[in-house]
């Protein structure tokens, strides 16, 4: 009783204190993001520098990305929002925005210009997709292989196709447990054309279509739900060939040393970046934009480069991306982006599999349990 | 082992022992095939290897020459794994030829029924044998996962993955950098400290509540005890996702979650149980003419409680405390709803290692913390012999 009394007592002090002291801004933040390697490349290059700016600014940071939408909606509802600004995949953002739960921007607002002046706008360009998402990253699914594993006499894995043909290319495979990317690539190997994919996609006759074609290699799948499987399953020699986002494979290559080499063909490339959850108390709101302001500017974005070979949203970053800060190599080839990388990509279809992906995910999880 | 026989052994025809020798090398074989490729072949290769080793020994390497055949199946058995898995194969190898040395003659000879009574029926013999091997069985399926974790955590590499340097038993290819990350990284000494620091408050508040509702509960004149005893064992009972859940909505609105008490509190409602139930039971062995020769002697109950009952329910006390520390050290799902990053607990964090990046810093921390744990439940068990003793002291 006495301990509830206190607790209360001290939480009507700090709200008096946060309305006294409502134009400053918090003094603590929680960021939240996936851990791993890619939050270590956003500590870095985001988070130090912007404490070294701010000492006395407390950063916690929360691994909690991959479940935000759902921890969001409790907060939400608890009415207890404890996060101020937010890493999200771009789909999640578009829907967490249309639950009102993230705040709408206005990029030339709360974004800096680029350094030659172009407008925030016209520096993110198409990538600013939705109302409330603030690009970060271009990312990309694709496929690594054993190099090691690799039949003799035969020509190491190049083509998406590759993936389907187990007689050229015996041994086990990774794949994502979900439909996306999956549904695609099945049908593109199934004498699809590229520009009609989503067409097809589209009637049942289409998603069976796909579904067949992955049965042709459903006993070869070991399917995989974080990012972190399929590395561990490529160093482990349990399976041939795998997917998963080129950061992890980059990581697995260049930094690991694991025997693995990557296969470009038919990469889907993904956005991700932040959001600022709706109807934040001011200083905390006052320090979001703030963080938001400094962490999203042109060099910023290009030193995130230095950790990750993740592309930056911004095209003003894009020249300034120099070498790996441990490795010391250049990180241009091992962006999605370089255009040797992305001779044939897909951009993930957010309108499609808004509308899609109920529906085709349940046929999918009922298809793999048969 | 006795030294005695209780049965006059004699030795077995071979149209016994050549068969059963047979199946046990099937056995084996499908474990070895298996692992290098191929589980058929490696159960009939079993099967007719010591088909014919059993054969041979049992016939003209029996009696005086026995010494020196089971040292030739052991080397053999050694050089053959070492062959097929350098210096891991050998030792594998070796412990194979050492067992099935022995085992040939144990069942040719018929030197199994030795330390058995001579009445028992060949089924009753077999089943006194297979009891025994399903047992260890079952103590080699639960220990196995446990003990595969502890030489991971020292890999050279950042994978889960048994390398071939480790397999060589290379020094290159064990380290202790994963023990070093986690000594060294500011992201696992806060987990630690977090822990370390809810842990021992949330065990002191189960301790003092627990005991306090045990030695109420198990007076005479409580009304209502089985049901108030329902209630306060129920976080044991109710799945734990559906407390946190009911916690972190509830705790929202007091103010408290994402707050270190409130991570606090509801750890300590999840040790609750666990106190009761030792305490309940020490209490069961408390003599309650005790505490009325104290009251007699002028003592009031808050003396009497610590100068005559908490001494003898001491150990019931200290184990119950051991479960709820345990049980709040190793808790992740309620610490997910009702604390916030700044809670993170070492469960947490090696949730977070999991999920994100299969480090074996987690098999690092893993390790430590089975250590500790091993530790805490030898205290318990010590602790719970000499609550026996004092119990069967106390005059009853």
């Amino acid at each position: 009783m006495k301990l509830t009394k206190t607790l209360m007592a001290t939480t009507a002090l700090t709200v008096t204190a946060g309305a006294v002291l409502a134009q400053d801004m918090a003094d603590s933040m929680t960021l939240v993001s996936w851990g791993g390697a890619y939050q270590k490349s956003q500590v870095n290059a985001y988070a130090d520098p912007y404490k070294e700016m701010h000492p006395g600014l407390e950063v916690v940071w929360d691994e909690s990305s991959n479940e935000a939408v759902a921890k969001l909606r409790a907060m939400d509802e608890a009415g207890n929002v404890t996060w101020d600004v937010v890493d999200v995949v771009a789909s999640d953002a578009l829907r967490l925005c249309d639950e009102g739960l993230a705040m709408e921007i206005d990029p030339n607002e709360i974004l800096a210009a680029a350094p030659d002046g172009t407008s925030a706008e016209d520096d993110f360009g198409d990538l600013l997709v939705g109302d409330c998402f603030i690009p970060q990253i271009v990312y990309s699914t694709t496929f690594g292989y054993r190099t090691d594993m690799v039949p003799d006499g035969v020509e190491p894995p190049s083509d998406i196709c590759s993936v389907f043909d187990l007689e050229t290319y015996p041994g086990k495979r990774a794949l994502e447990k979900r439909p996306i990317n999956n549904m695609e690539w099945a049908l593109l190997c199934d004498g699809v054309a590229k520009g009609d994919v989503y067409d097809v996609l589209e009637t049942p006759e289409g998603q069976q279509q796909a579904l067949d074609k992955l049965g042709t290699i459903k006993d070869s799948v070991i399917w995989w739900s974080a990012g972190a499987d399929t590395p561990q399953l490529l160093a482990d020699g349990e399976v041939f060939m795998g997917s998963t986002y080129n950061g992890r494979l980059f990581s697995v290559i260049e930094e690991q040393d694991q025997p693995v080499a990557m296969m470009w063909d038919a990469q889907v490339f993904d956005l991700d970046g932040w959001i600022i959850p709706a109807n934040l108390p001011e200083d905390r709101l006052a320090r979001a934009l703030d963080f938001i302001m400094f962490a999203t500017d042109t060099q910023r974005l290009a030193d995130q480069a230095k950790w990750i070979s993740y592309g930056p949203a911004r095209k003003s970053s894009a020249p300034l991306v120099g070498q790996h800060a441990e490795l010391g190599i250049d990180m241009a080839p091992h962006m999605p982006t370089d255009p040797n990388n992305s001779q044939n990509t897909f951009l993930y279809n957010y309108e499609f599999w808004a509308d899609y992906r109920d529906d085709i995910d349940a046929k999918f999880q009922s298809w793999l349990a048969q | 082992m006795a030294t005695y026989t209780l049965t006059h052994v004699e030795k077995k025809p071979l149209s016994f022992s050549v068969p059963v020798l047979a199946a046990a090398g099937a056995f084996a074989g499908l474990f070895i095939g298996t692992a290098q490729g191929s589980g058929p072949i490696g159960f009939v290769g079993g099967a007719v290897m010591l088909a014919l080793l059993g054969l041979v020994c049992l016939t003209a390497l029996s009696n005086d020459k026995e010494k020196i055949a089971r040292w030739l199946i052991l080397l053999g058995m050694a050089a053959a794994g070492y062959a097929f898995g350098a210096l891991p194969g050998l030792v594998v190898g070796a412990l194979f030829g050492w067992f099935f040395g022995w085992f040939i003659y144990w069942i040719g000879e018929g030197r199994y029924r030795a330390n058995l009574v001579p009445y028992l029926t060949p089924g009753q013999v077999l089943w006194h044998y297979s009891f025994r091997v399903i047992c260890g069985m079952i103590f080699f399926f639960l220990i196995t996962p446990i003990v595969v974790v502890m030489p991971l955590s020292f890999n050279a590499e950042n994978f889960f993955t048994f390398t071939p340097e480790m397999l060589r038993f290379d020094p290159a290819g064990y380290s202790l950098k994963h023990y070093r990350d986690f000594f060294n990284s500011p992201d696992w000494q806060q987990a630690l400290w977090n822990s370390v620091t809810i842990a021992p408050v949330a065990t002191l508040l189960s301790v003092t509540f627990g005991t306090l509702a045990a030695i109420g509960l198990s007076s005479e004149h409580v009304p209502f005890k089985r049901a108030i005893m329902a209630i306060l064992i129920s976080p044991m009972i109710v799945p734990l996702i559906i407390s946190a859940a009911g916690m972190y909505f509830f705790y929202s609105r007091l103010g408290l979650q994402g707050t270190y008490w409130g991570v606090v509190l509801a750890h300590a409602a999840l040790g609750i149980p666990f106190v009761i139930i030792t305490v309940t039971a020490t209490l069961v062995g408390f003599d309650r003419s005790l505490t009325r020769a104290a009251a007699n002697m002028g003592a009031n109950p808050v003396t009497t409680f610590f100068r005559v009952q908490m001494p003898l329910i001491l150990p019931g006390v200290i184990s119950g405390g051991l479960f709820a520390f345990i049980t709040s050290f190793d808790e992740v799902v309620v610490v997910l709803f009702v604390g916030s990053a700044g809670q993170k607990t070492l469960p947490w964090q090696m949730f977070i290692g999991l999920r994100e990046q299969i480090s074996p810093t987690i098999l690092a921390v893993a390790t430590i913390l089975v250590s500790l744990s091993i530790l805490l439940l030898a205290t318990v068990e010590v602790l719970r012999r000499r609550s026996e003793r004092l119990r069967g002291m106390s005059p009853g």
